[in-house]
Formats: structure tokens, C-alpha cells, sequence
């Protein structure tokens, strides 16, 4: 668990260094007015290309042996592009996607709480709603 | 203290997928989104809906993450990072002071929404709540949010990964260009 917490800890001062966190960058991202944004992300996605490749290639496994836990999402598009675009609304709206909206509140940001608890109530109105949206 | 200038993408992109490998190289998964599941879980929605009736207990490391993250941001902003604005591009801070975020491009958060004064601004504090549903809404109907899909997903070719980034883009680049412009100015 300690290690766990350090990679925590590695991620918010990533985020918080790279000024992730800061709203203004997210409104910048949307208008294309810089490549930041871009860079980290798909920074983040080729470097972990590169490691998913190896970790084929080498048939890396945990450190218990087990195969890695790679997300294997399920089929289909309704969920993926209807709950991606809710998302991204929010994201516009409040400059933070979930790790950033918990960075937020460490780097001392106390209103990003009532964005925080916007976000429980999403995710619990979704598990009211689910049965009746598309998948 | 307070010694660093903001780090570049070249070093946060390559850090998360650092983060991303570590943790399933651990044996669990790169996604905080769920945690937004396991913690209304935590505080009793499995009384209102399956969804949240899981083993909450075998996603607790997934909290610690969490805390992790929190202690991660106090570090960076009260040790670390020097005090200063984002700078960002001219133009976005153009924008923004005319829908009327004054501190744009001189400050590293608009004051109006994170700093104290939001408290006592209704507009404001409506603004991230109804930003922070849409998040929570969003990442649960997708499965996933930018760490999940936009970089565990992509990075291990996953095709939904990409349908839901889309999504992303699409959803960030209506309220940007269209609603902002009229909500902002309200705050």
C-alpha cells in the first residue's frame, strides 16, 4: 500500500507540475491555442505504447506472476461516445478530470469540493439511470 | 522551497505512463474514475442501485491512489513549484478576461471559481457542481476517464478507448466554443 501512495503522490506532483490542474490550461487545450495538453497526454499514451508492447513481446507479468491487468473494454460504441461526451462537457466546465479534481483539492483549491461532490452525485445518478440508457 | 519552474510535457507524459506501468506491473489498474463508484458505494448508494453493490474493500488501493494524489498536489503547490501564473497563450487569456476572468494569464487558477470569494458567489458555485455531475455522470456511462481510456486504453490499442476520447474532444469542444461564452460572463 505504501508503494501505492508514493505512485499517487509521483502522479499529483506530476499533474500539479505540468500544470494539469490549472483550468486555464483545459480551456486552452479546447481551443487548440497549445500543444501542452496534447504533449502530456500523448506523451503519457506513446510511452505506455511502448511499454504494452514490450510487456507482449517479453510476456512481462505482475510481480506475482499473474498476467497484467490490461482493460479489455467491451464491445459496442453507445456507451463509449454518449458517456465520453458528457465527460468531456464536464471537463470543459470545471478544467479537471477525476485525478485532477483530487489534486485540486491538495494543491488547496477548497471550491473544487462542491465540483467533487457534483461528481458523486453524477456517479450515483448514473447508477439510478443506468438500466434505462444506452450501452 | 518553491524552486521549480513548471515541468514540460516531455517529463509529465513520460512520468503517468511510469505511473501507468508501475501499477500494473503491481497487479492493479491505471483508472481514478472508479474510485467515484467505490466511494458512493462507501457511502451506502448500494441501497439505491446494483451498480454500486461491489466489494468495495478489493478497490480500497484504488483510494490510497487517491490520498497518494492529494498529498501529491499539496507537495507540488506549497514545496515545490514556484509561485506564478500559468502562462498560456496569449489569446485564450484575451478570451477569457473578456468573458470576464480578469486574472487570466497572471494567475494559476481563476480566482472566481477556486479562489475564496466562489463561496459567496451562487453562480459560481452552481458552475462546478453542474461541471462536477457531468463528470461523474460521464466517466461512469463511458467506463472511464482520461486515465482509463485516453491513456491506459489507448496505449493498449483498445479500440472503445478511442471512441470514448473522441467523445471527449466532441463534448469539450461544444461547451468551449458554445456554451462557455454564454455562462461565463454570468459568473
Amino acid at each position: 500500500m505504501l508503494r501505492i501512495f508514493l505512485l499517487g503522490l509521483v502522479f499529483g506532483i506530476a499533474l500539479t507540475m505540468g500544470e494539469i490542474i490549472s483550468w486555464f490550461r483545459i480551456q486552452e487545450m479546447f481551443y487548440f491555442e497549445s500543444f501542452h495538453m496534447f504533449g502530456v497526454i500523448g506523451g503519457a499514451m506513446a510511452v505506455g505504447m511502448l511499454f504494452n508492447l514490450a510487456a507482449r513481446r517479453f510476456k512481462w507479468g505482475t510481480e506475482s506472476g499473474a498476467p497484467l491487468d490490461i482493460h479489455q473494454y467491451t464491445t459496442g460504441w453507445k456507451r463509449y461516445i454518449y458517456g465520453g461526451t458528457v465527460f468531456g462537457m464536464g471537463w470543459a466546465v470545471t478544467g479537471a478530470c477525476p485525478g485532477p479534481l483530487f489534486i485540486t483539492l491538495g494543491a488547496g483549491y477548497w471550491p473544487i469540493l462542491v465540483a467533487i461532490f457534483g461528481a458523486l452525485l453524477g456517479t450515483f445518478l448514473y447508477g439510478l439511470l443506468m438500466k434505462h440508457l444506452p450501452h | 522551497m518553491h524552486t521549480f519552474d513548471p515541468w514540460p510535457w516531455q517529463v509529465v507524459g513520460p512520468l503517468i505512463a511510469g505511473v501507468m506501468s508501475s501499477l500494473l506491473l503491481i497487479g492493479k489498474r491505471f483508472g481514478l474514475s472508479s474510485n467515484l463508484r467505490t466511494m458512493c458505494s462507501i457511502a451506502g448508494a448500494n441501497r439505491f442501485s446494483d451498480y454500486f453493490k461491489m466489494d468495495w474493500k478489493s478497490q480500497s488501493w484504488n483510494l490510497v491512489f487517491v490520498l497518494g494524489t492529494i498529498a501529491g498536489g499539496a507537495v507540488a503547490r506549497f514545496a515545490l513549484l514556484k509561485p506564478g501564473p500559468v502562462i498560456i497563450n496569449p489569446k485564450t487569456a484575451l478570451r477569457l478576461r473578456a468573458w470576464g476572468i480578469d486574472d487570466a494569464g497572471t494567475s494559476f487558477a481563476p480566482d472566481i471559481l477556486f479562489g475564496p470569494e466562489a463561496w459567496s458567489n451562487p453562480a459560481a458555485l452552481a458552475f462546478l457542481l453542474i461541471g462536477g455531475v457531468l463528470v461523474g455522470f460521464g466517466t461512469r456511462w463511458a467506463n472511464g476517464c482520461t486515465s482509463g481510456h485516453a491513456i491506459s486504453g489507448l496505449s493498449a490499442f483498445q479500440w472503445p478507448s478511442l471512441i470514448a476520447v473522441a467523445g471527449f474532444l466532441l463534448g469539450g469542444l461544444i461547451v468551449a466554443h458554445l456554451i462557455l461564452p454564454l455562462l461565463i460572463p454570468l459568473l
